[in-house]
């Protein structure tokens, strides 16, 4: 048995629990307190009353509806995209000996890349400005196609680079954590299957996916959570001012509120962070229930 | 013997096959290792063109014809560049320091000490795992401006010093030390703190250099709370700073020279992952996420 | 369906840039029809190599493989029409026991196809067969070691295979049921008639239920022959040291004019090997107690088994730990004296030349 030494280990605790106490745990009680205090001036910190107006707000402010739409329309795109791509690039790499490792190392390269210094470079490739369409617009007219400024164009041609770029930056996770759930299937199951003449797509939809679905399901949920929480992609993409370019998100938005051209009101910024906690939960259960159900049948 | 034939044209079909799968495999992983790669060869590339040539380009080229370094001059002069690298380093080091203390003292407690309540704290850090970030920013936020601490390195390191996550990680390989050492160590009567610098800490070396590489690609990347906490730019960040850079540094229409600055912020990272990519990609599969 | 391997050989590049590895050397063989055959070996000899050829997962560098009249050795696995079970089952965990045995027969395409009913009767009967037809609707994981293995037999089996291949079929499973399954797979085997050849490191399986064995080492077949025959006649001392238990005790020793030393003891009389120094092998049921026998060792332990009693004994020239003797029970060892003396059984007793290690007929002179 070890000793008992009540103080030691809480001492050992402290700094965690200090830093985890004021910058955590107080502020999931303050975000509640601020949500509902209406009226809130933080220059004087005062308020006015209690209830609901702030949700109200939120909830009938033309950009927090646009970002809503916006980032409901990300989230629809990119996560079901993003993880077939994934999927089918796994898949790839797990089927060949050859140059594996240069792949996996080079389809990692976004995870450590700089989120906003890359997305400069996305901008420019699919800018249009008036001495050059930019490459996009080049490899569109080669193929007959009208050149579209995809940065200050019409809506679908900014939802289209933002949906492009996202997908870009959260592959390598997916295909990293893909890969190692395929090369972990057990090998046998293969060569059983394969003795059996199991044609190649009998064994991917009856053995594989079965096999890997726990961690497809890891993926889509923390793919849902990510994608409802984006915000620096489309900053680096669209500068800081999305509301002026119609393409802020949800996180963007409880920014904004809190700092920046329209900042200054907490209150609106925590009932927004709020909603927004609201649809990641419930999305969450649902994806949850789904793949509860889906592994018990 | 027409068994003969069928043999031989099932073998001669099978190869066939398998032929064009590698063939198609290796096409669909070529393409996308290219559409990860093209930016930052457009990057570089775009870095060493020079301001006219690149203005000149009406039709981009995919090679540089009077490839300069003016560029990567102008990204130092023009703009404090340099500044923004020097804090970034300042804020990377400093938040993984501190950060690595604070975790190797709590997974310690956790995986080694026995005390009232353990198990009842460990599960309620497990559940403050969940809680977004996006919640808690706000009063944090909130919090260093009531503390004057806006525009200070102490304002941008503090609320990141915690990460439950690596405490897990941690505890966990920290408990695969067999027992028997801790108990040899008591009888030899050594002290709880050197056990954990002299024992403990050696052995998980691995662990504590993956995670400290992942906390430095986080705090290298991180934009949000130096975006909110600091609006002067002697304390920018280098994510900061390229947002800077791009609406108002070299006039908006100095690409070349934003490419270079690009090119620079992005160098170290890369390096560091060129070096460690086996420890990067196995830290991150036992769990990271991103950012 | 016969088997026939022709040359057989596979070898692996060397990634290191030395020599390319030869897992199976030369391997020539005819496994007769509907025979079980054991493929035996310590590991790293390529008994598990020479399965995944014959079952069409590895291609083989040279040499031809026959099923039959025809030649199989570039078919792909599933147009061989062999059935295989692995070590760990490689049971689907997601599917239900009838859903795992019914899985190759759903494969067959074009004027093979079967009805969902005649799939379900011919699961059903492969079953039965390994006698598990109660737990169809239940998943592996709600099954015993024992019980999955039969699942496992059960699904090779379904497709009527032309050969049944086996890798350490019995390796996962405690000792009790190991026994009682290897029972099981020679009843199937009979019952079916199926060409069989399964791969295990442990000899005592492999000797009790194959109609032959091939005893392999470093990829090199060293002898192939009818278990008993095989155990009697080994055909050099890495044999004669791999089969049996406890294993053969070996001893430093010399010919001389028609005689066989181990040290200074004349133990055997015999003829037809010229003077030289060799190994001889003494199976432990080839000692017989004698207290006038020409074996003089030096007793360390008498263990008492019920049926035999083992006596453990040294010698100066022995090459094991200790020499273990089987003997009768009826037998009594007199436990006060420190030696103990043996007189040899000929047939019992192998010798072996010193530089080839291979063994040396001779006969016993009168």
């Amino acid at each position: 048995m070890l000793e008992k030494n009540n103080m030691k280990g809480w001492i050992y605790l402290l700094p965690a629990i200090v830093f985890l106490g004021i910058f955590m745990i107080y502020p999931l009680f303050d975000v509640f307190v601020y949500s509902f205090e209406e009226g809130y001036n933080s220059a004087s910190q005062t308020y006015f009353g209690v209830g609901m107006y702030n949700y109200s707000y939120v909830l009938h402010d033309p950009y927090f509806i646009q970002a809503l739409k916006n980032t409901f329309i990300l989230v629809i795109i990119t996560v079901p995209i993003s993880t077939l791509i994934a999927l089918l690039i796994s898949v790839g790499l797990n089927s060949i000996t050859k140059l594996k490792e240069l792949f996996q190392t080079v389809f990692f390269l976004p995870y450590v890349t700089n989120t906003l210094a890359v997305g400069l470079v996305f901008m420019i490739l699919f800018k249009k400005t008036a001495y050059s369409d930019g490459l996009i617009n080049m490899l569109i007219h080669l193929f007959g196609g009208n050149s579209v400024d995809f940065i200050d164009g019409p809506y679908w041609a900014k939802m289209f680079v933002l949906c492009f770029y996202t997908i870009w930056v959260v592959l390598p996770f997916k295909i990293l954590i893909l890969t190692s759930a395929l090369a972990s299937v057990n090998q046998d199951y293969y060569k059983a299957a394969k003795v059996d003449g199991t044609s190649r797509w009998r064994i991917f939809y009856k053995i594989t996916l079965p096999m890997i679905s726990p961690m497809l399901f890891y993926l889509i949920i923390t793919g849902f959570i990510g994608a409802f929480k984006a915000y620096s992609d489309a900053v680096a993409l669209f500068g800081t001012d999305l509301n002026a370019a119609g393409m802020n998100t949800i996180v963007g938005y409880v920014y904004d509120m809190l700092y920046g051209n329209g900042g200054g009101y907490p209150s609106f910024a925590s009932a927004a962070a709020l909603i927004l906690f609201a649809i990641v939960l419930t999305i969450t259960v649902i994806n949850l229930l789904i793949s509860n159900r889906s592994s018990t049948n | 013997m027409s068994t003969l034939n069928d043999y031989s044209k099932i073998e001669q079909q099978a190869k066939r096959n398998e032929k064009i799968r590698k063939t198609i495999t290796y096409v669909l992983l070529v393409i996308w290792a290219l559409v990860v790669l093209f930016p930052f060869y457009w990057m570089l590339l775009t870095s060493i063109k020079s301001y006219s040539s690149y203005n000149s380009e009406y039709i981009p080229k995919f090679y540089a014809t009077n490839p300069t370094f003016q560029n990567y001059i102008d990204a130092f002069t023009t703009v404090p560049l340099a500044k923004f690298f020097a804090n970034t380093l300042i804020f990377t080091f400093a938040t993984t320091a501190s950060m690595l203390i604070v975790i190797v003292f709590a997974a310690f407690a956790f995986a080694r000490l026995e005390f009232k309540g353990k198990n009842m704290t460990f599960g309620l850090f497990l559940s403050l795992m969940m809680i977004p970030n996006e919640l808690v920013i706000i009063t944090n936020f909130v919090t260093i401006t009531n503390w004057g601490l806006r525009n200070t390195f102490l304002g941008l390191i503090l609320p990141s010093i915690t990460s439950i996550f690596y405490i897990y990680l941690l505890k966990e390989n920290f408990e695969q030390i067999p027992d028997e050492l801790y108990k040899a160590a008591k009888v030899d009567g050594t002290s709880d703190l050197k056990y954990l610098f002299k024992v403990m800490i050696p052995i998980c070396k691995p662990t504590i250099v993956t995670i400290m590489i992942l906390k430095v690609i986080e705090c290298w990347n991180s934009y949000v709370w130096p975006r909110l906490i600091t609006d002067n730019e002697a304390y920018f960040l280098v994510s900061n700073g390229i947002q800077t850079i791009r609406e108002s540094g070299f006039g908006r229409e100095n690409i070349p020279a934003m490419m270079a600055a690009v090119v620079v912020i992005s160098i170290p990272l890369i390096i560091l992952f060129l070096v460690f990519h086996k420890k990067i990609m196995e830290g991150v599969s036992r769990g990271g996420t991103k950012g | 369906m016969k088997i026939v391997l022709e040359h057989l050989t596979k070898r692996y590049p060397n990634r290191d840039g030395g020599d390319d590895v030869i897992a199976v050397n030369d391997f020539t063989f005819e496994i007769p029809d509907g025979k079980l055959i054991g493929l035996l070996g310590p590991s790293g000899c390529g008994k598990s190599t020479t399965l995944n050829l014959i079952s069409g997962l590895e291609s083989a560098s040279s040499g031809k493989i026959y099923f039959g009249e025809s030649d199989v050795t570039s078919l792909p696995p599933e147009n061989r029409g062999v059935g295989l079970v692995f070590q760990s089952y490689a049971l689907y965990p997601h599917l239900t026991v009838l859903q795992n045995i019914m899985f190759p027969l759903e494969n067959f395409k074009g004027k093979d196809k079967l009805s969902k009913e005649e799939m379900v009767k011919r699961a059903t009967e492969a079953a039965r067969l390994v006698q598990i037809e109660q737990f169809l609707t239940r998943k592996p994981s709600q099954l015993s070691g024992g019980q999955q293995q039969r699942v496992a037999i059960a699904r090779a089996l379904v497709k009527m295979p032309r050969v049944l291949l086996l890798d350490e079929p019995l390796s996962n499973l405690d000792a009790r049921l190991r026994l009682q399954t290897r029972e099981e797979i020679r009843r199937i085997q009979r019952e079916t008639n199926i060409t069989t050849v399964f791969v295990t490191h442990d000899q005592e399986e492999a000797m009790s239920i194959s109609d032959m064995i091939v005893v392999m080492k470093l990829g090199i077949v060293q002898q192939i022959g009818k278990p008993q025959d095989v155990y009697d006649y080994p055909v050099n001392l890495f044999v004669a040291k791999f089969l049996g238990t406890p294993p053969i005790n070996v001893f430093e020793g010399r010919v001389q004019n028609n005689t066989l030393y181990i040290g200074d003891d004349a133990v055997l009389d015999i003829e037809g090997v010229e003077d030289k120094n060799v190994y001889v092998g003494i199976r432990s049921e080839g000692f017989i107690l004698d207290e006038n026998g020409p074996f003089i060792c030096k007793l360390t332990a008498v263990e008492v088994m019920g049926r035999d009693t083992s006596v453990v004994s040294t010698h100066k020239d022995m090459l094991v730990e200790s020499i273990r003797s089987i003997i009768s029970a009826e037998n009594k060892v007199d436990t006060s004296s420190d030696t103990v003396r043996f007189s040899l059984k000929p047939f019992k007793t192998i010798i072996f030349d010193h530089d080839t290690e291979e063994s040396i007929p001779y006969k016993v002179r009168k």
